[in-house]
Parts: structure tokens; sequence; C-alpha cells
């Protein structure tokens, strides 16, 4: 059976501990480790930051929509903003010498580090949606 | 309250930073790199960061703390780590800096090292 929840919030960083709370509790709810549930939730803040500052620029008419679809072996979470988009193939690694003292770039290494998949599309309506999905561990 | 609470303490010619709270995006970020600016303005350039009580950090933060290491090094000085939390080690140890940085367990040990 599938279950989804769907939050809508403006463009304040003010709102991201917000959604990391409903993260962390639709986690353990699931069973996800404590360790597991803790980086889905880094992986989502990531996420919504990103939506934030990069997508929607911090504009107030401009929300971020997060949409978490639970299954019984895995979560899902979609990230909506408002921007253009980017492409996942083409963002610098932040682990190259050269990019190892930037500071900024880290965000998406660290969704793909803690999720089993990291995705982006475009929305049918406009702007870009992240899709972050964690599997369950077989013993969870 | 503020995200990030920063308590300064001096022994010897370093100054440890005990810092408790989130770093990350925002408040906790500017309120670090303010603290280190304002020590290396004033020529305090022996900086440890004990980051035992951080209960929180973002990838911002962890830039935070590059951009930290990187400033007081072009200014002449040392930014040495003390106390990673486990999440924090591994935040480091993914990106590979924990490399970059020099890490101490315990407070005697890394003020010896400035010496």
């Amino acid at each position: 059976m599938t279950e989804t929840l769907e939050l809508s919030i403006e463009s304040k960083l003010e709102f991201v501990d917000l959604v990391s709370s409903v993260v962390k509790s639709v986690a353990a709810k699931m069973g996800f480790a404590e360790d597991d549930a803790n980086w889905i939730e880094l992986a989502v803040h990531e996420a919504v930051i990103n939506a934030i500052t990069h997508g929607n620029k911090h504009a107030s008419d401009k929300s971020v929509e997060v949409k978490f679809v639970i299954e019984s072996e895995a979560l899902s979470i979609f990230v909506r903003d408002r921007g253009a988009g980017f492409d996942l193939e083409q963002l610098p690694d932040p682990t190259d010498a050269d990019n190892l003292l930037k500071p900024s770039g880290r965000g998406i290494f660290y969704m793909r580090a803690f999720m089993d998949e990291v995705g982006r599309s475009t929305h049918p309506e406009g702007g870009s949606v992240v899709r972050l999905t964690k599997r369950k561990r077989p013993h969870q | 309250m503020a995200q990030l609470n920063i308590t300064t303490r001096e022994v010897g010619e370093v100054t440890i930073l005990d810092l408790s709270g989130k770093v990350t995006i925002g408040e906790g970020s500017v309120q670090l790199r303010e603290a280190v600016r304002q020590l290396l303005d004033n020529g305090k350039k022996k900086i440890l960061l004990n980051l035992g009580d951080v209960s929180y950090v973002d990838s911002s933060g962890i830039g935070e703390l590059v951009s930290s290491y990187s400033t007081t090094n072009k200014n002449g000085g040392q930014l040495k780590l003390l106390n990673l939390t486990k999440k924090i080690q591994d935040l480091l140890a993914i990106t590979k800096l924990l490399t970059v940085f020099e890490i101490h367990e315990s407070e005697d040990a890394a003020l010896t090292s400035f010496k």
C-alpha cells in the first residue's frame, strides 16, 4: 500500500526545520534505523535548501512543495521548486583536488551519498523536481 | 534562541571556540565566519574549534569550516578541529576533508600541537 503526504512551504529558510521534523517522523514511523533516518533528513534538508536558494532564489511568491511517497519497502521524497533546474551529471565533483577547499557544492554530493537514488526532472507545470529514494534494509 | 552558541576561551596563544548547537546555512554559518574573522582581525592566529556539542551540520556548515580553515591559513594562522561528532566525521570523510583538517580528540594534545 502506498501513502502520500504533501507539504508546501514559502521560500524561507526558517521553514526547513519544519520539513525536517516531518521527515524524521515519517522515517521513524516506517521503521528506518535512527542513523538512516538522520541521513534521510539531511538529504531532504539539502534538497529543500537548494530549492529555496538556487531554484526559487528566495522569492517569497514561489513555494517549495515536498511530497512523501511512503511504500512498505521504500520512502521517496519529491522536492519541487519553480526554478529552471540543473543537470545532475554536470555538477563538479567536490572531492576533486581542485574543488576540495571550495566553500560550496557539497549538497547534492551528500544527497547521493545518503540516498539509494537521486533523480531530477522537470515538472509538467513548470519548475524542477528532485526525487530522493531510500529503501529499507532487509532487517528493518 | 540562537541556533549556534560560541564561547571563546584562551589557553596561552591558542584561542578555543566552543561551539554548541547547529552549524547550518544562515545564522549558524555566519556566526562562525564572524567569530573566526574577529579573531584573525585581533591577531589571534592559533584557533581550535571544539565541535563536541555541535548537534547538526549541513553542507553549508561543512563549507563554513572549510572557509574558516582557508581564511585562517591565508592570514598566516592555523585552524584545527577538536572533538568531532560521528556525524561530522562522516560528513568530512565522504567529501575527503578528513585529510585537509588537523583533528584532535583531546584538548591537551591539540594545544600541544600548536607549540
